[in-house]
C-alpha cells in the first residue's frame, strides 16, 4: 500500500478571476502599480509629461494668427502680458504662408489640378489598399492613373500621355503577333518551345514600343495637335514645390520601387549567373552610396554627360534616382521576407506542377511581401521623408521654401513655428502609412503556420 | 514503433498491378556536392503497385523518391515517368510534375491561402480547369478524406492530421496517376497518424499507384505489395511484406527490422 495513488471523483467547474484582476482596477495594479519601481517610475512619468504639457500647450494657445510679422506677434503677446523668448508661437506665418508651402509656386489659379490629381490618387489607390471593399472593376482606374497623374500636374497637350499608352499598345500588340509566329514556327520546326517564343516576343514588343516612344510619339503628337488640339496649361517644374513636390517625389518612388525592388530581390536569387551579379551589383552600389550624392549627380553630373541642350526635366532626374535608391533598399527587405519562407513552400509549389513564374506570383511572393511589410513600409516612409533632401540641390520642398521664408524680413527669427507645420504634415502621413501596414497585417493574418 | 492494424477488413478487389510500367529507374546515381548519395539504384514500379520504402535515417529515401518528380537532380542513369524521360527539360518536368502527386513530412500547405484555394490552385493554373469545375473537384476530395468542413478555414487553424489531408486532397485534385509520400504521418501525433494513414489505406483500395517512405509497418503488412530496405544509399533487400518482415535476408534488415520492430 503506498499513499501516492490518487484518483480524482468529482471535476472541478470552472470559477471566475479574483476581483482584483480584471476590471479598471485590475489593470491600473497590473499595468501601473505593479510593486514600488513601477509605481514610482509611473508617478515620474505622469509628472514629466506634466511639465511638458504645461509648457507646451500656452505655448501653441497664443492668438496671433492674424499677425502679419514677427514683430506684430510679440506685440500681441505683449499686450496680453508675455514677454521672452517662449511667450507663445507666431501662427501668423502659417497662415500667411501655408498655401505656399503647400503648393510651393504652382499657378494659384490652377491649384484645381493638384488637388485632383491627389484626390484622384486616393480613388487609384483604394481598389489596391482596401482590395476587400472596394470594387476591384476601379483596378482599369489605377491602370490609367500613372498616365493621368502627370498629365494634371504638369499639363499640356492631352496626346502626351495617350501617346505614351499607344507605346504600351504597340508593344503588346507585337509582342503577341510575334510569340505566335513564332510559336507556329516551332509547331513546325518543333525546335522552339514555348519560353523561346515568349522570350523573343518580349524583346520585339519592347523594342518596338522603345521606337513608338523614341520616335514615333513625337510625329504622333505633333500631327494630333495640329487636328485637334486639346490640352491644359503647361506648368514649369520649377514651379513646383512645398508638399506637393515632396508627396509627387515620394509616391512615385514608392510606387515604382515596389515592382523594381521585387524584380532585383528575385534577381539577386536568381539561378542565372549574370542576372545575379546585375543585381547584386546594383543593389550594393546604390546602397553603399549616400542619396545626397545621387541627387548632386542628378542636379549636375548629368548634365555634363547628356549632349548639349538636351532639356532633361530637373524633377524627373530626381525621380529616377531616388526611385533607385528606394528599389535597393526594398529588394533588401523583400529579400529578407523571401529567405524567411521555409523551403517547403517552393516544393510544395513544384511538386504541383507550378512553373517559375506561378509559383513566386501565387505561392512565394504574397507570403514573402506579407513577411516584409513592416520593413517595406518603413522603406515607404523613409523615402518620403528623404524627399526632403531635394532642398539641398535647390528644389524647393516645405523645407526648401522654410528657408525662404526665414529669409523674409517680416518673419526673420521664426523656427518652432514653421518646422513644427512641417514636421506635422509629415507626420501625419507617415503616421497612416504605419496605422495602414498594422491594419494589413492583422488582415493578411490567417492563424499560426 | 507502432504497429497500426485497421479493424476494417480492407477491401482487395481494385488493388491489382498491372502490367504496364510507372515508374522505371535505370543504374541511376545522385550525388551532393561530393558525398555519393544515391548508388546504382534500379527499380521498376507498376502501376497499381504500392511499395513502402524504409531504412535508417540517412540513407537516401528521401532523396530517391524526390528524384522520382525531379525535386532533386540526378547526375547519372535513367529516370522515365509514365513514359515521359527526366531530363533537364523543363517542359518534361513541370509535365511529371503535374502526373505525380507529392505528400511531405511537414505538409508544405500554402499558409496564406484556404484549404479549398490550396486544393484549387494548381487545377487552375496547371490544368487551366474551370474554377466552378476545380471547386467542385475539390469538395470531392476533402469529403473523401473527411473534412469537407474545413473548406474556407486557414491550414494554420487545422490539426496536424487534418493539414495532412488537405495535403493529400491537394495532391489528388491535380488527378496523379502516381502518389509519392515522404513519412507522411512522422510529424504527427499519435492519435492523428490514424486518420492518415486511413485515408492512405483508400487511396490503395482505388488501385493507386503509391510510393511511401513511412516507419509505420502495421501498413507496410497490410497495404504494400513491396516493401523495399534501402541503407547507404543503396536499396538493400526488397521483398514481399509477409517475406520481408518473417524471412529478412541481409544482416543490415534485420539489425533495422529488430530496432524498428523493437525486439
Ligand atoms: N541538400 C542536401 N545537401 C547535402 N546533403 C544532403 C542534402 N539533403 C540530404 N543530404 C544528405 O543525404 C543523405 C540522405 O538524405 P535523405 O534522403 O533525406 O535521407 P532519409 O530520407 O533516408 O532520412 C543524408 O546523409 C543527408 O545528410
Ligand atoms: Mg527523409
Amino acid at each position: 500500500m503506498s499513499d501516492i495513488g490518487f484518483v480524482r471523483t468529482e471535476m472541478l467547474p470552472e470559477q471566475d478571476p479574483p476581483a482584483s484582476e480584471v476590471g479598471i482596477i485590475g489593470w491600473m495594479r497590473h499595468n501601473l502599480f505593479d510593486g514600488w519601481f513601477n509605481s514610482a517610475l509611473t508617478l515620474l512619468s505622469i509628472y514629466f509629461v506634466y511639465k511638458v504639457l504645461a509648457a507646451l500647450v500656452p505655448w501653441i494657445l497664443s492668438p496671433t494668427w492674424d499677425a502679419g510679422s514677427l514683430a506684430e506677434c510679440r506685440e500681441v503677446l505683449g499686450a496680453l502680458g508675455r514677454e521672452g523668448h517662449y511667450a507663445g508661437a507666431c501662427w501668423g506665418v502659417i497662415n500667411e504662408r501655408w498655401i505656399q508651402l503647400i503648393f510651393g509656386f504652382y499657378p494659384a489659379e490652377l491649384y484645381w489640378r493638384p488637388i485632383a490629381a491627389f484626390v484622384l490618387l486616393g480613388v487609384a489607390l483604394a481598389p489596391v489598399l482596401f482590395s476587400d471593399k472596394v470594387p476591384s472593376k476601379l483596378l482599369i482606374f489605377t491602370i490609367l492613373y500613372p498616365f493621368i497623374f502627370p498629365w494634371l500636374l504638369w499639363g499640356g497637350t492631352i496626346w502626351g500621355p495617350i501617346s505614351v499608352v499607344l507605346g504600351f499598345v504597340v508593344g503588346w500588340l507585337v509582342y503577341s503577333a510575334v510569340d505566335k509566329a513564332v510559336s507556329n514556327l516551332a509547331l513546325v520546326y518543333s525546335a522552339v518551345d514555348k519560353a523561346v517564343s515568349n522570350l523573343v516576343g518580349i524583346i520585339a514588343g519592347a523594342v518596338a514600343a522603345l521606337i513608338w516612344w523614341l520616335i514615333l510619339s513625337g510625329y504622333f503628337v505633333g500631327a494630333m495637335d495640329s487636328i485637334a488640339a486639346i490640352g491644359i496649361e503647361p506648368v514649369e517644374s520649377r514651379k513646383f514645390g512645398g508638399f506637393m513636390l515632396s508627396i509627387t517625389i515620394g509616391v512615385v518612388a514608392i510606387a515604382c520601387s515596389l515592382p523594381l525592388g521585387i524584380v532585383l530581390a528575385l534577381g539577386r536569387q536568381s539561378d542565372l549567373m549574370i542576372v545575379k551579379y546585375l543585381s547584386v551589383g546594383f543593389i550594393e552600389f546604390i546602397r553603399g552610396v549616400p542619396l545626397i550624392t545621387l541627387l548632386f549627380v542628378a542636379s549636375t553630373l548629368l548634365n555634363i554627360f547628356m549632349p548639349p541642350g538636351t532639356d532633361f526635366d530637373i524633377i524627373l532626374r530626381v525621380l529616377i534616382m531616388v526611385t533607385l535608391f528606394a528599389s535597393a533598399y526594398m529588394a533588401e527587405v523583400i529579400r529578407g521576407g523571401l529567405a524567411a519562407l521555409p523551403r517547403g513552400q517552393y516544393e510544395g509549389a513544384d511538386s504541383l506542377g507550378l512553373n517559375y513564374w506561378q509559383s513566386q506570383r501565387l505561392i512565394i511572393m504574397p507570403q514573402a511581401l506579407k513577411i516584409s511589410i513592416p520593413g517595406i513600409v518603413s522603406t515607404f516612409i523613409g523615402v518620403f521623408k528623404d524627399t526632403t533632401l531635394v532642398s539641398i540641390i535647390g528644389l524647393l520642398d516645405p523645407l526648401g521654401l522654410s528657408n525662404a521664408i526665414r529669409a523674409d524680413a517680416n518673419w526673420n527669427g521664426i523656427v518652432w513655428e514653421l518646422y513644427g507645420f512641417i514636421a506635422l504634415l509629415f507626420f501625419v502621413f507617415c503616421f497612416s502609412m504605419s496605422r495602414y501596414s498594422m491594419y494589413l497585417e492583422r488582415k493578411l493574418h490567417t492563424g499560426h503556420r | 514503433m507502432s504497429q497500426l492494424a485497421v479493424e476494417r477488413e480492407i477491401d482487395r478487389s481494385k488493388m491489382t498491378v498491372s502490367d504496364e510500367v510507372a515508374i522505371e529507374i535505370v543504374n541511376m546515381n545522385k550525388w551532393y556536392g561530393a558525398f555519393h548519395v544515391l548508388r546504382d539504384i534500379n527499380l521498376t514500379v507498376n502501376q497499381g503497385e504500392r511499395i513502402v520504402i524504409a531504412g535508417p535515417s540517412g540513407s537516401g529515401k528521401s532523396t530517391l523518391i524526390r528524384c522520382i518528380n525531379a525535386l532533386e537532380e540526378h547526375q547519372a542513369g535513367k529516370i522515365v515517368v509514365d513514359g515521359i524521360e527526366l531530363t533537364s527539360d523543363l517542359k518534361n518536368i513541370d509535365k511529371i510534375r503535374s502526373e505525380v502527386g507529392m505528400v511531405f513530412q511537414h505538409f508544405n500547405l500554402f499558409p496564406h491561402l484556404t484549404v479549398l484555394e490550396n486544393c484549387t490552385l494548381a487545377p487552375i493554373w496547371v490544368r487551366k480547369t474551370p474554377r466552378k469545375e476545380a471547386e467542385e473537384r475539390a469538395m470531392h476530395f476533402l469529403e473523401k478524406v473527411k473534412i469537407p468542413e474545413q473548406a474556407n478555414k486557414y491550414p494554420g487553424q487545422l490539426s496536424g492530421g487534418q493539414q495532412q489531408r488537405v495535403a493529400i486532397a491537394r495532391s489528388l485534385c491535380m488527378m496523379p496517376k502516381i502518389m509519392l509520400f515522404d513519412e507522411p504521418t512522422s510529424a504527427l501525433d499519435p492519435e492523428m497518424i490514424k486518420e492518415v494513414l486511413d485515408t492512405m489505406i483508400e487511396l490503395a483500395e482505388e488501385g493507386m499507384t503509391m510510393l511511401c517512405v513511412t516507419h509505420e509497418m502495421g501498413f507496410a503488412r497490410q497495404v504494400a505489395n513491396r516493401v523495399i530496405f534501402m541503407d547507404a544509399g543503396q536499396i538493400v533487400e526488397q521483398n514481399e511484406p509477409e517475406e520481408f518482415f518473417n524471412n529478412p535476408q541481409s544482416d543490415r534488415t534485420k539489425l533495422f527490422l529488430s530496432q524498428i520492430l523493437g525486439h
